[in-house]
């Protein structure tokens, strides 16, 4: 199949090229910019004029719900979202039911996804059995089975001998290990930020303490054992503060934060929004500037959408009760659009955030729009504005806090290896 | 969630949820209302018609005592059909959800839903769930809030003190897990009270407590200087279980109001207390009995304010 994508604003966050050309695609790789190869019959053309054309997106936090947990969302819906948000590459968490803690999970995961030949999913495994923080998992046969990195996701080892012994044992084979810092005693069961909206609401609260004690611990044990570690969805400026003076240490750290934490608050609580109910929870404004800030400089490398599809049910509960996350997939562009545009940053610099840099931390190939790379885009219009609603919506789960809000950016075309899935 | 969810768009009150953003003249309307309710209790005939043919349906996912039967007596005088419903040993056990019960509950023409729940959010919940015509008063909801309770003491308040703008007030106790404190700080700054306190030990005061707009205490000594209200609260025995308190003894030492500490505050002083006591925990018995107590006559002004809060919300 010979793609000819006409007129589009390339965008390589990588190289910084950003110009408007042509784009050739054959045998699902890039094969020229520009000029038109030799003996290039086009059997399809796209035109892109007024459009963007940039990597495809690469999310770090993406929960597809399978196996278990389908009442809340299926691999197809979710993978149906992903392409219509133009993520094309994603890491999946391991907190699934059972969590990804046996090779054999992990395969039928990869398999079930290459059957719907939609984005490509890239399992993170558990770091312990059954995200219990005890046992150990077998990490180099869950590595051989498809995993690209090990966590624990929400669920915080509590016994600081075992996350050494885990760091550990991952450093040996050159495994990355995941980490959300959060001291499982400190968050005692809270659901909001402590401070003046959970004060008022009277919701149990989460100190930033049990971030910063958490990541201090992380970075004495990355220290003492020499693993790399990737900190996901770090809340607050003190934590930010932390990692940014670690980076400067030279510890092999990456680190990224939510698109929900770039723009909100735990005013945006309003009322008891149950869809405002995330983890770790949202912050002060303060925290969200110096998250920001955190992204702009570098210390944050990337933004991920935290994808969590909910079902509706579990939604319609008292705050606290109120399961947590929102569905993102098909937000992260369009928020990072608005972040850049709030910010006076240029796209491609923005778009790093949700490509380049996220597929360096997967250790991927893709993320980047060069002759020979493979041909994973996504063909967004970025003046076309539309309304977060139910209808909108693909993912299953329609929980988010941007509900009902305008935003500018909508993904017309998302190619695969060539293929184009989405438009 | 712009929309005030307590108020129509006429600005009257459609529920009763919270004290927070209640305008001070619809708080004095409940108060003024509760007034000329007191003299109903002392008559013969101790009905009126207000809410004749109206169904109130008291909703208590939490067990309840007091607050249930100051509701039901509230109801019943304002001649409205009253059913009790303890949902703490009903459907909710059998895995309905809370919103499932009060669709259930709604078909049965239900006015008006007395709500208590241990979750902080529950009344609001429900709220903006009901069709517009049904009226949610917050019986109590977690930490959050339970206005009925912060509207009696105000009337209790006024009935001895007068004027709001020359008090000094000090709330005394577990002020982290109290609904009861977050309403009464509410409802006394909107009232123009210009001097709050709070009393308690660090580990039982929220974060940020002083955004609330009031001044914080962790000595009985100089918190209760030259005070014209003690508000006491209710001392949970859990809290010994989760580090917050060593012991109950320890904190009647330091917390506990007793004759002596009482003598600190002004001579005219009023002592309060949501009830139900911990007498020896954080209120002495000659404190809980004395001349100064008005912890009685806060029970019987609660079936007032309650009436009043249901008339009027009726009334929208």
């Amino acid at each position: 199949m010979h793609i000819h994508i006409r007129n589009g604003r390339l965008i390589d966050p990588g190289s910084g090229m950003d110009r408007t050309d042509d784009l050739y695609l054959a045998e699902g790789k890039i094969v020229s910019i520009g000029s038109r190869p030799d003996g290039f019959h086009d059997d399809r053309e796209i035109e892109a004029g007024g459009m963007i054309v940039c990597p495809g997106l690469v999310d770090l936090s993406a929960r597809l719900r399978e196996p278990g947990l389908e009442y809340m969302a299926t691999l197809e819906s979710e993978l149906e979202a992903a392409v219509a948000g133009g993520v094309t590459s994603l890491a999946c968490p391991p907190d699934t039911d059972p969590p990804l803690d046996e090779p054999g999970l992990v395969e039928m995961l990869k398999h079930r996804a290459r059957n719907l030949d939609q984005a490509r999913v890239y399992p993170v495994g558990a770091l312990t059995q059954g995200l219990k923080g005890v046992r150990l998992t077998e990490m180099v046969e869950l590595h051989d089975a498809g995993c690209v990195a090990f966590s624990q996701v929400d669920a915080p080892i509590a016994n600081l001998h075992v996350l050494m012994r885990a760091m550990q044992y991952a450093a040996t084979f050159g495994f990355k290990v995941w980490l959300r810092p959060q001291d499982i005693h400190l968050a005692n069961h809270g659901v909001a930020h402590e401070g003046e909206i959970a004060t008022r609401l009277g919701l149990p609260a989460i100190p930033v303490c049990a971030e910063t004690i958490a990541l201090a611990s992380i970075l004495s044990l990355m220290k003492e054992t020499g693993a790399s570690v990737h900190l996901c969805r770090i809340s607050s400026a003190e934590g930010t503060a932390l990692v940014r003076a670690a980076k400067r240490q030279g510890l092999p750290l990456t680190c990224d934060v939510s698109i929900n934490h770039v723009h909100l608050t735990d005013m945006d609580i309003g009322f008891f929004d149950a869809n405002c109910h995330l983890m770790p929870p949202l912050r002060s404004l303060a925290d969200r500037d110096a998250l920001c800030a955190g992204l702009m400089d570098g210390t944050i490398d990337a933004i991920c959408s935290d994808h969590a599809p909910v079902d509706e049910d579990a939604k319609l509960l008292p705050f606290a009760q109120a399961e947590s996350g929102a569905t993102g997939l098909e937000l992260l562009l369009p928020l990072t659009l608005k972040w850049a545009v709030e910010n006076r940053l240029s796209l491609p610099e923005a778009l790093a955030r949700i490509t380049s840099h996220p597929a360096r931390i997967l250790g991927i190939e893709t993320g980047q729009l060069a002759i020979g790379a493979v041909a994973d885009l996504c063909i967004f219009d970025p003046d076309a504005n539309w309304i977060v609603s139910h209808t909108e919506l693909r993912s299953q789960g329609k929980n988010t806090p941007f509900l009902g809000m305008e935003l500018y950016g909508r993904t017309r075309f998302t190619l695969i290896g060539g293929r184009i899935v989405y438009g | 969630m712009g929309v005030h969810p307590q108020l129509n768009k006429n600005g009257e009150l459609q529920h009763l949820l919270t004290t927070e953003g209640l305008p001070a003249v619809i708080l004095r309307h409940i108060l003024d209302t509760a007034e000329s309710f007191t003299g109903v209790t002392e008559r013969d005939v101790k009905k009126i018609p207000l809410l004749r043919g109206k169904s109130v349906f008291n909703l208590f996912f939490e067990p309840s005592t007091r607050t249930r039967t100051t509701f039901e007596i509230a109801a019943k005088r304002l001649s409205a059909d009253v059913i009790n419903l303890n949902m703490a040993v009903s459907s909710q056990t059998k895995g309905e959800t809370l919103l499932d019960t009060v669709d259930n509950l709604s078909a049965m023409h239900a006015d008006m839903f007395i709500v208590r729940h241990n979750q902080s959010g529950a009344a609001h919940l429900i709220a903006r769930h009901v069709r517009p015509e049904i009226h949610v008063i917050n019986a109590g909801d977690g930490w959050h809030a339970h206005p009925t309770q912060a509207l009696l003491d105000m009337f209790t308040i006024r009935r001895y003190k007068q004027d709001f703008h020359a008090l000094r007030v000090a709330i005394i106790g577990d002020i982290l897990h109290s609904r009861v404190a977050r309403s009464q700080i509410h409802a006394l700054t909107t009232l123009g009270v210009p001097e709050i306190r709070v009393i308690a030990p660090k580990t039982l005061l929220p974060a940020k407590v002083e955004r609330l707009g009031v001044h914080v205490y962790h000595n009985m000594v100089q918190g209760l200087q030259d005070v014209d209200v003690l508000m006491m609260l209710r001392l949970q025995h859990e809290r010994m279980e989760s580090a917050h308190l060593p012991s109950t003894e320890e904190y009647f030492k330091y917390y506990g109001l007793t004759p002596e500490k009482l003598a600190l505050a002004r001579s005219d002083a009023i002592v309060m207390h949501p009830g139900p006591m911990n007498r020896g925990v954080e209120i002495d018995s000659e404190v809980a009995d004395g001349t100064q107590s008005v912890i009685l006559p806060q029970v019987n002004f609660g079936i007032a304010v309650r009436m009043a809060v249901m008339s009027i919300l009726a009334g929208n």
